[in-house]
Formats: C-alpha cells, structure tokens, sequence
C-alpha cells in the first residue's frame, strides 16, 4: 500500500516535470531561432558594408591621364595629356556619395547591434532602423542608377547628339568604373535584403530580445 | 475620423497614378526635329536609353498604382502591398535619377568629354523632358509618404509589442 502510495507520487512528480519542460522547452528554442536571424542580419550588413566601401573607394580614386599627338611640326610632334577623372561627371560624384552614405549607415547600424543596447530609444528603435534601411536604399539605388547610364553613355556615346564615346581611349577607367558598378550592385541587393529583414522585424519582433526599448 | 484619413490616401494614390501616368505621356510625345541649313538634326527619347528606362519604369509603376486601387481593405494583400511599395518606390527613384543624369549632361554638356550640350538647338524638347522628369518627382514624393502610411497603418493590424 505504501509504495503503490509511492509509486503514484512518484508518477505524478514525473508528469508535473514533463509538463514543466514542456512548458520550458517552446522558450528556449523561439530564443535560438531567432537570434540565428539577428545573426544573419548582422552578416549581412558586414557584407554589404564591404560591397559599397570597395565601390565607392574604387570609383573615388578612378584617374587615368593620357597623352595624345594633337599634331607634328617637322620631326617633332606635339602631345597635350588629357586627364579622365571621376568627379569631371556629377553623376559619378553622386555614386560616391550616395555609396559612401550607405557604407556609413551600416557600420553605424552594426554598432547600435554589438553595443546600443544601454541606450534609451523611446520605443521606436525597430522603426527608427526600419525607416533609415528605406532611406538608405533608395539613396544607393538613385545613385547606381545615375552612374550606370551615364557609363553607359561613356561607352557607347550618342550619335544623334554627336557625344562622341571615351571608353575606347580610356580603357583601364572603364573597367574599373565597370567593377565599382558591379559592386555597388551587389550592394543594392544586400541592402533590399537587409531592409526586409528590418521591416519583418518590425512587423514580427522578437519577444524576448527586442522588447527592450 | 478614420474613414477620412483612408479616403485621403486613397487620393494620394490616384494621384501618384496620375502624376507617373502624365510623366509616360509626356516624355514619349517629346520629339522635335530642327532643319538648320542642310543638316536635320532630331531629337526623340528613344535616343538615349536613360529615357527609355525612365518610360519603362515609370509605367510599371504606373500599372501597379492602378492595381493597388483595387485591393480590398483589410484582406491579407496589405501585407504585400509594403514590399511591393518598397521595390517600386527604388525603381523610380532610380529611373529619375538616371534620367535626370542624361537631362543634365544634355543641358550643361560635359566639357572634358568634349560633349556639347544639346538643349539650345532643341529647347522645346527639353522643356518636355524637364515637365516629364518634374511629374515623377512629384509621384516619387508620394510614393514615399505612401511607403510611410502602409507601414504605419499595417503596423497595429497585426499585434505588435513595441513597448
């Protein structure tokens, strides 16, 4: 009688642990999944911090000088050297800018995520990002946009306003115009995929890690 | 109260259709052809791929501003209505951006390029343009106060805890 008296207290104590890690288990593991998206997020900032700083640092220091024979008097014949700059074409210089602007947005966004987390941000810290990563991408788009036709330009010229093009004389300019462009492509993408992670966050926070204000 | 504020914004996005609508319709009807002595010289936005970038663009969005009227409120489409405001909203900035690039090497040449500038023999071609890229300015003001809204509006429908 008293160990089935035993038996039946042991039982209970079971099911009451069970029920208890039942019931402890579902925090734990929304807490790990979640802070894999974080992570990812924060990955992903890196990358694309890296992608526009190499786009704009490439396009910034873009220079090619060449010289030409404009003509010949007797034996000797006479050079003027032309210089291809990035900021003789505003839209190159808006790239810069606009690139730079991103680069920046992001360290600075990293920072708030490793250690902003003392500061007091009146409850609108996951807008406050949400609405800056919107800014921010649509600064970096206008940019890249800009650049790309007006490269484009440079390559293919325009016969019917008679802009003759540049790229056949200034190569190595081009193409390293061409990898800025390429890159800040790249870093468009990142950016669209940061921003939709920021607005699912504000739309879905995390209860446990970002309740805090 | 409420009712009113959703009637404003749905006029906000009559007008923002309207306003890239108008942009389409003027830039494509920009064409002048100027005869000075013998040499003809034509202007048209087909010429410069920015401009038929911009055309392009700009009517894509225009189809999806029309679509969007139609979205019954308080159906599960609002959800996407965000990223779809978002991804449209990039693509026309980046179209002005690009157009307004080509607009200005057109109107102030590049002179280490030795690229002159083209407005002063066809002004009234470029005074289509400027109207053109000025109408999706407008519209891309819009569709950004629109961007804010739907977040602000879809915000409270689904239970957030901001705290």
């Amino acid at each position: 009688m008293a160990s089935s008296n035993a038996e039946k207290a042991t039982d209970q104590l079971n099911k009451s642990s069970n029920a208890l890690n039942n019931v402890m288990m579902p925090t734990t593991k929304t807490k790990t999944k979640l802070l894999k998206r974080d992570l990812m997020v924060l990955c992903l900032r890196v990358l694309a911090v890296l992608a526009t700083a190499s786009a704009t640092i490439v396009m910034a220091l873009n220079k090619q000088t060449k010289s030409f024979v404009v003509a010949t008097i007797g034996n000797n014949p006479i050079k003027v050297s032309i210089t291809a700059k990035f900021n003789h074409t505003p839209a190159f210089v808006f790239f810069v800018i606009a690139n730079g602007n991103a680069c920046l947005h992001n360290l600075v966004m990293i920072a708030m995520d490793l250690f902003g987390s003392k500061f007091d941000y009146k409850g609108l810290r996951l807008a406050l990002i949400a609405i800056l990563d919107m800014m921010i991408v649509a600064l970096a788009a206008a940019g890249d946009g800009a650049a790309t036709f007006m490269s484009e330009l440079g390559k293919n010229g325009n016969s019917h306003a008679q802009w003759n093009k540049i790229c056949d004389k200034f190569e190595p300019y081009c193409n390293r115009g061409a990898a800025a462009l390429a890159s800040s492509f790249a870093g468009i993408i990142l950016l669209l995929i940061i921003t939709g992670m920021s607005i699912i966050k504000l739309l879905k926070p995390n209860r446990i890690n970002d309740i805090v204000p | 109260m409420a009712k009113t504020t959703s009637v404003c914004y749905l006029l906000l996005r009559v007008l923002a259709f309207g306003a890239t609508l108008s942009s389409i319709i003027v830039m494509s009807t920009s064409h002048e052809t100027v005869n000075f002595f013998t040499v003809s010289f034509e202007a048209k936005y087909t010429h410069s791929s920015a401009f038929m970038y911009f055309v392009i663009a700009n009517s894509v969005v225009a189809v999806y501003g029309f679509l969007v009227l139609f979205v019954p409120s308080g159906s599960f489409l609002w959800q996407f209505v965000i990223f779809f405001d978002l991804v449209f909203t990039l693509l026309l900035t980046s179209s002005v951006s690009a157009a307004l690039a080509m607009a200005y090497v057109g109107k102030k040449g590049n002179r280490y390029a030795g690229w002159l500038p083209v407005c002063g023999q066809v002004p009234k071609y470029c005074h289509q343009v400027t109207g053109a890229l000025a109408s999706a300015f407008i519209a891309l003001i819009m569709y950004i106060s629109l961007l804010f809204h739907s977040i602000y509006t879809i915000l409270p429908l689904l239970q957030v805890g901001k705290t």
